[in-house]
C-alpha cells in the first residue's frame, strides 16, 4: 500500500492503495464516484470512460501510481449542476434504457465534442465505437450528441 | 429478384386501414428538473401511492427495473386514474412485498399487460377516497364531485388539494370497486413521459446494485470451476491470503469465496488462489452438434401441436422443402455483471441487489439458510440490463451464504470473466423445418427441435403458422447437459422465428409468390381457425396489420434496385411485430442500412420509451444474429469477456424507423417482442442481397464461409 494524490474533478484527493489499483477501482470503493462503472476491465466496454486532460480514457486500465499528474474528471465533474449540454441532451432524447452504460457515453461524447464542435454522422460512430451499450440504445445516442453541438 | 405483389387484404384488423401512429409525441417531452419540495408529513393511501401534506405524491413502482421503463410507465399507469400532475409525482421502487403486490417480476414481457388492469384501480381507489374525504368535509354527496389535476372540486366549485385531503383519506375504507376513466378520456396513457432517473443516470448518481454501499460492508469474489462438470478437489490459498485487504478466504460448496476490503483486493487475491479440479464429464460443441443432429430426426409420440396428418400431406406432395438451421448457446452479458448485497445476521437477513425475481430469490435464500421468510427482506436496485440473466438468483443464493458465514455484511461482484464463464445460457438449438407443397400451396408443415436441456414452452408452439395450414406438427426433443442454460431475452422465439421466417421466405420463392403476399394468404386462411382454436394465441388480423403498415411505411416494393428488402413477421410476448430490412452491398460487403418496424401492442402507453424498446430489440436481435456465439471445449466457454465475444457497437446499429398500430385493446409488453424477428428479417434481406440463404447463426461466420 502507498499514498498517492489525484486531481479528480479539479480536487486533489489522496488515497491509501497498492499501485496497480485501477483509477476505476479508486474511483469507486476509495472516493465513493459510483457513476464510473465497471464493464469489463480490459478497455472493451468503454462503460469507465473518464477524461484524462480533456481525452476519453478506460479508468479500468489505468494504474493508480500512473495517474498521479493527470487532470481527471468523471461524469460527477461533467458539470455542477447536471446542465451540461450533453446531459440535457441525454435527458431530452431519453436515451437511457437500463442507463449503467450512459455515463461512460457521455463521457466519450464529451471528449468528442471537446476536440470537434460539429461531429459528423461518421465522426460520432467512430468516437462511439468503444462504448458498447448492451440494451442497444445506440441511435438515441447519435441524436443526442447532435443536439448537444447544436446547443453547446 | 422483387416480385410484383398480388395480394389484397379483405379485413385488417376490424376491416380498415390501419393507421400508424407516427412519432410526434415522441418528441414532446421537455426537460423535466423540477425540485419537489418535501412534504412535512406523508399518508399512505394504498399500496401504490402515499401523498403528501403539500400534494406531493410518491407512486411506488412495484415491478424490478432493467431498463423496460416500468420504473415511469408503471406510475404513469397509477397517475392517470388518480388525476394527478405528473410534475408533482416521485416515484419509488418498492421493495418485496407480496401482501401489497401480486407479480413482483421482471419477466416475459408481462409487467404493463398483467398489471394494467391494477394499476388503474390503485389509482382509481385513491382517487375516489380523495373525493370521499373531501365529500365529507363539504357535507355533501361524493358522487357530486370530481377532480381536476391534483384537486377534488365540489358542485358549487368549491376546491380542496390532494394534500390537504390526504390525512382524512388515509384514515378510509379502500373502496371495494371504482369506475375507471374511458380510454378516450386519458391525458397521460399514450404522450409521452421520460425516465423518472433519467437525470440520475446522466449525472452518474448510485443506482445500481454495484454502487451499494452499507455500514461495515465488505467486498466478495468467488473462485468457480472453470469448465462445467469439473469439481474443487483441493487447494492452496497462502499466496491469495498475503494480498492486502484480504480478510478472509472461504470454501463454500464447489466454490471459493475471497473476501476483502475493496473490489479490486478480491479479484487480485483470487487469481492468486491454486485450486485443482477434478474432471467428472465434460462436453463440447463439437459433441453437442452431432447429438441435436441425431435428435432432429428422432420421431416421438410426443408432439407439442398435431393438426391434420402432416405423414399424409407430406406423402402426397408434389414438394417437400426441408431445411435445418442452427444457433448457438448466447450468454447474457448483461452490462452490470452479477452481483448482490447481503447482510445475514441472527436478527434478520437483508438482501439488495438487481433481482428480476425478488420473491424467488427469497423463498431459495430461506431454504439455503434456513430461515423463515418473514427474517428476510429483499430490496431492489435498479438492474443494469437483464435479458432473463437476473432472472436466476444464483448470484443472490451465493451473496446470502457469503455473509452467513463470513458473518459480515459483504458485497458479491461477478468480474466480467465470471458472469461471461458462470452463466445461465440461451441453449443451442436446431429447428428442421419440412413443408409440402401440393398444386402450388402449402399443405403439410413440420417443425422439428433439438434443445440442449429443455424445450419450447407454453404456447409457441401454437404460434403460426398454427392454423394457416391444414397439415401440422410440432415436436422437440432435448439433451440433458451439465451446461447451465435459461431464459434469454424471448426464450426460443430469439431464434425460432428466424429460423421460421427464413423458411417462409424460401417458400414463397418456391411457389413464385412475393414474400409478403404469401405471408398474408396464410394469415388470411389462419382467420377462421384461430377463431374456433382457443390455443392458437396470435391475432391473423393483426398480423396482417402491422405488415401492411411495415409495407406502406418501408416502400416495400419501390426501392432504387441496389436497395434489398427482406420480412419478417413474429407474435410473441402477447405483442405483434413486423420488421423490413433494407441491405446495400458497399465495396462488396452488404450492409443493413435500415429497419422499418410495425407493432400492435394494443393501447401505447408511453411513446418516447415504447419506441425506445423496439429500437434496443431490433439491435440486440441483429447483433446477436450477426455476431453472437459461445461455444464450449471440454466444458470450457470459448470467451471470457469482450476481446473474445462480439457485441454489436454503435457503427453497426442502423437506421431504424418505428410505427405502432393505433390500438384500443388493452396493453402488451415491448420488452422482447421485438427482437425474435430482426434476424429473419436481416437474413432474408441478405439472401435478397447476395443470393445465398444462411442456415447458421451467427451470421458474420456464415457470410465468410459463404464468400
Ligand atoms: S470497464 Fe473499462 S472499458 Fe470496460
Ligand atoms: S442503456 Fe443499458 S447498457 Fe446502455
Amino acid at each position: 500500500m502507498a499514498s498517492y494524490t489525484i486531481s479528480i474533478n479539479n480536487q486533489k484527493k489522496t488515497v491509501e492503495v497498492d499501485p496497480d489499483t485501477p483509477l476505476l477501482w479508486v474511483l469507486r470503493d476509495e472516493l465513493n464516484l459510483k457513476g464510473t462503472k465497471y464493464g469489463c476491465g480490459i478497455g472493451q466496454c468503454g462503460a469507465c470512460t473518464v477524461l484524462v486532460d480533456g481525452n476519453a480514457s478506460r479508468s479500468c486500465s489505468i494504474q493508480v501510481k500512473d495517474a498521479i499528474d493527470l487532470n481527471i474528471t468523471t461524469i460527477e465533474g461533467l458539470s455542477e449542476d447536471g446542465t451540461h449540454p450533453l446531459q440535457n441532451a441525454w435527458i431530452e432524447h431519453d436515451v437511457p434504457q437500463c442507463g449503467y452504460c450512459q455515463a461512460g457515453q457521455i463521457m466519450s461524447a464529451a471528449a468528442l465534442l471537446k476536440k470537434n464542435a460539429n461531429p459528423t454522422d461518421q465522426d460520432i460512430q467512430e468516437a462511439m465505437h468503444g462504448n458498447i451499450c448492451r440494451c442497444g440504445t445506440y441511435l438515441r445516442i447519435r441524436a443526442a450528441i447532435k443536439t448537444a453541438a447544436k446547443n453547446a | 429478384m422483387k416480385r410484383r405483389r398480388f395480394f389484397k387484404v379483405s379485413g385488417v384488423a376490424g376491416g380498415g386501414l390501419v393507421l400508424g401512429i407516427g412519432c410526434m409525441q415522441c418528441a414532446e417531452p421537455e426537460v423535466r428538473r423540477k425540485v419537489l419540495e418535501m412534504p412535512e408529513t406523508w399518508h399512505e393511501i394504498n399500496s401504490y401511492l402515499k401523498i403528501g401534506n403539500n400534494g406531493v405524491v410518491t407512486i411506488y413502482s412495484p415491478n424490478p427495473e432493467i431498463g423496460q421503463n416500468v420504473k415511469t410507465s408503471m406510475p404513469m399507469i397509477v397517475a392517470e386514474e388518480l388525476d394527478v400532475d405528473w410534475e408533482n409525482v416521485l416515484v419509488e421502487q418498492a421493495g418485496l412485498n407480496t401482501e401489497w403486490f401480486s407479480r413482483q417480476v421482471a419477466g416475459g414481457s408481462q409487467s404493463i399487460r398483467k398489471e394494467w388492469l391494477s394499476l388503474r384501480e390503485g389509482g382509481a381507489k385513491a382517487r375516489q377516497m380523495l373525493i370521499n374525504a373531501a365529500a365529507q368535509q363539504w357535507n355533501i354527496d361524493a358522487s357530486s364531485c370530481s377532480t381536476d389535476n391534483g384537486y377534488v372540486i365540489g358542485p358549487d366549485g368549491q376546491k380542496l388539494g390532494y394534500g390537504e385531503l390526504a390525512d382524512a383519506a388515509a384514515a378510509l375504507e379502500i373502496p371495494e370497486s371504482v369506475e375507471l376513466k374511458s380510454n378516450d378520456s386519458f391525458t397521460k396513457i399514450g404522450k409521452s413521459h421520460q425516465n423518472v432517473d433519467g437525470l440520475k443516470i446522466a449525472t452518474g448518481k448510485p443506482l445500481f446494485g454495484i454502487d451499494t454501499q452499507r455500514e461495515g460492508m465488505v467486498y466478495a469474489s468467488v473462485l468457480r470451476p472453470p469448465a462445467f462438470g469439473k469439481s474443487l478437489e483441493s487447494y492452496d490459498d497462502k499466496r491469495a491470503r498475503e494480498v492486502n485487504g484480504v480478510i478472509d478466504i472461504i470454501k463454500f460448496g464447489n466454490k471459493i469465496a475471497v473476501i476483502a476490503q475493496s473490489n479490486w483486493q478480491a479479484m487480485k487475491a483470487k487469481k492468486l488462489l491454486e485450486a485443482k479440479w477434478s474432471s467428472l464429464s465434460l462436453e463440447s460443441t463439437a459433441d453437442h452438434d452431432q447429438i441435436l443432429t441425431k435428435l432432429l430426426d428422432e420421431s416421438t409420440n410426443e408432439s407439442f401441436r398435431k393438426d391434420g396428418d402432416v405423414n399424409q400431406a407430406f406423402a402426397d406432395a408434389d414438394e417437400v422443402v426441408s431445411r435445418v438451421y442452427e444457433s448457438p448457446f448466447l450468454p447474457h452479458n448483461c452490462l452490470e455483471p452479477m452481483n448482490f448485497y447481503a447482510s445475514v445476521t441472527d436478527e434478520k437477513v437483508e438482501l439488495h441487489g438487481p433481482i428480476q425475481t425478488p420473491a424467488w430469490c427469497r423463498s431459495r435464500v430461506s431454504k439455503i439458510l434456513d430461515r423463515p421468510e418473514e427474517e428476510i427482506e429483499v430490496t431492489m436496485t435498479r438492474m443494469g440490463g437483464g435479458f432473463g440473466r437476473r432472472l436466476y438468483g444464483d448470484f443472490s443464493d451465493e451473496a446470502a451464504e457469503i455473509s452467513s458465514l463470513a458473518k459480515r455484511p459483504i458485497q458479491l461482484l461477478f468480474t466480467r470473466e465470471d458472469d461471461m464463464t458462470a452463466g445461465t445460457y440461451r441453449p443451442a438449438i436446431k429447428y428442421k423445418i419440412e413443408a409440402s407443397i401440393k398444386d402450388g400451396s402449402i399443405t403439410g408443415y413440420r417443425l422439428s427441435e433439438a434443445s440442449i436441456n429443455s424445450n419450447m414452452y407454453g404456447l409457441i408452439p401454437n404460434f403460426f403458422p398454427a392454423g394457416a395450414i391444414p397439415n401440422l406438427e410440432v415436436r422437440g426433443h432435448k439433451y440433458d447437459s451439465n451446461i447451465t442454460t435459461g431464459a434469454w431475452r424471448a426464450p426460443y422465439t430469439n431464434f425460432l422465428a428466424y429460423a421460421e421466417q427464413s423458411f417462409f421466405d424460401e417458400l414463397a420463392d418456391q411457389l413464385s409468390k412475393d414474400p409478403v403476399d404469401l405471408r398474408m394468404e396464410l394469415y388470411e386462411a389462419a382467420i377462421p381457425v384461430a377463431e374456433e382454436d382457443d390455443n392458437i394465441e396470435y391475432e391473423p388480423k393483426r398480423m396482417q396489420g402491422v405488415l401492411q403498415l411495415a409495407v406502406e411505411k418501408s416502400g416495400y416494393g419501390n426501392k432504387p434496385s441496389n436497395v434489398h428488402q427482406g420480412v419478417s413477421v413474429y407474435y410473441s410476448h402477447n405483442t405483434h411485430v413486423a420488421e423490413i430490412a433494407d441491405v446495400v452491398v458497399e465495396n462488396g460487403t452488404p450492409r443493413v442500412v435500415k429497419v422499418t418496424c410495425a407493432v400492435d401492442c394494443g393501447i401505447l402507453v408511453n411513446p418516447i420509451a415504447a419506441k425506445n424498446q423496439v429500437e434496443g430489440g431490433i439491435i440486440d436481435g441483429i447483433g446477436h444474429a450477426m455476431y453472437g456465439e459461445l461455444s464450449f471445449d471440454n466444458g470450457k466457454p470459448s470467451a471470457d469477456n469482450f476481446n473474445r465475444y462480439r457485441l454489436i457497437r454503435n457503427m453497426e446499429a442502423p437506421e431504424i424507423d418505428v410505427h405502432f398500430v393505433d390500438s384500443k385493446v388493452d396493453p402488451t409488453g415491448l420488452g422482447e417482442p421485438s427482437l425474435p424477428p430482426a434476424g429473419g428479417a436481416v437474413a432474408n434481406a441478405l439472401y435478397r442481397a447476395t443470393g445465398k440463404r444462411i442456415y447458421k447463426q451467427p451470421f458474420v461466420k456464415e457470410l465468410e464461409v459463404l464468400g
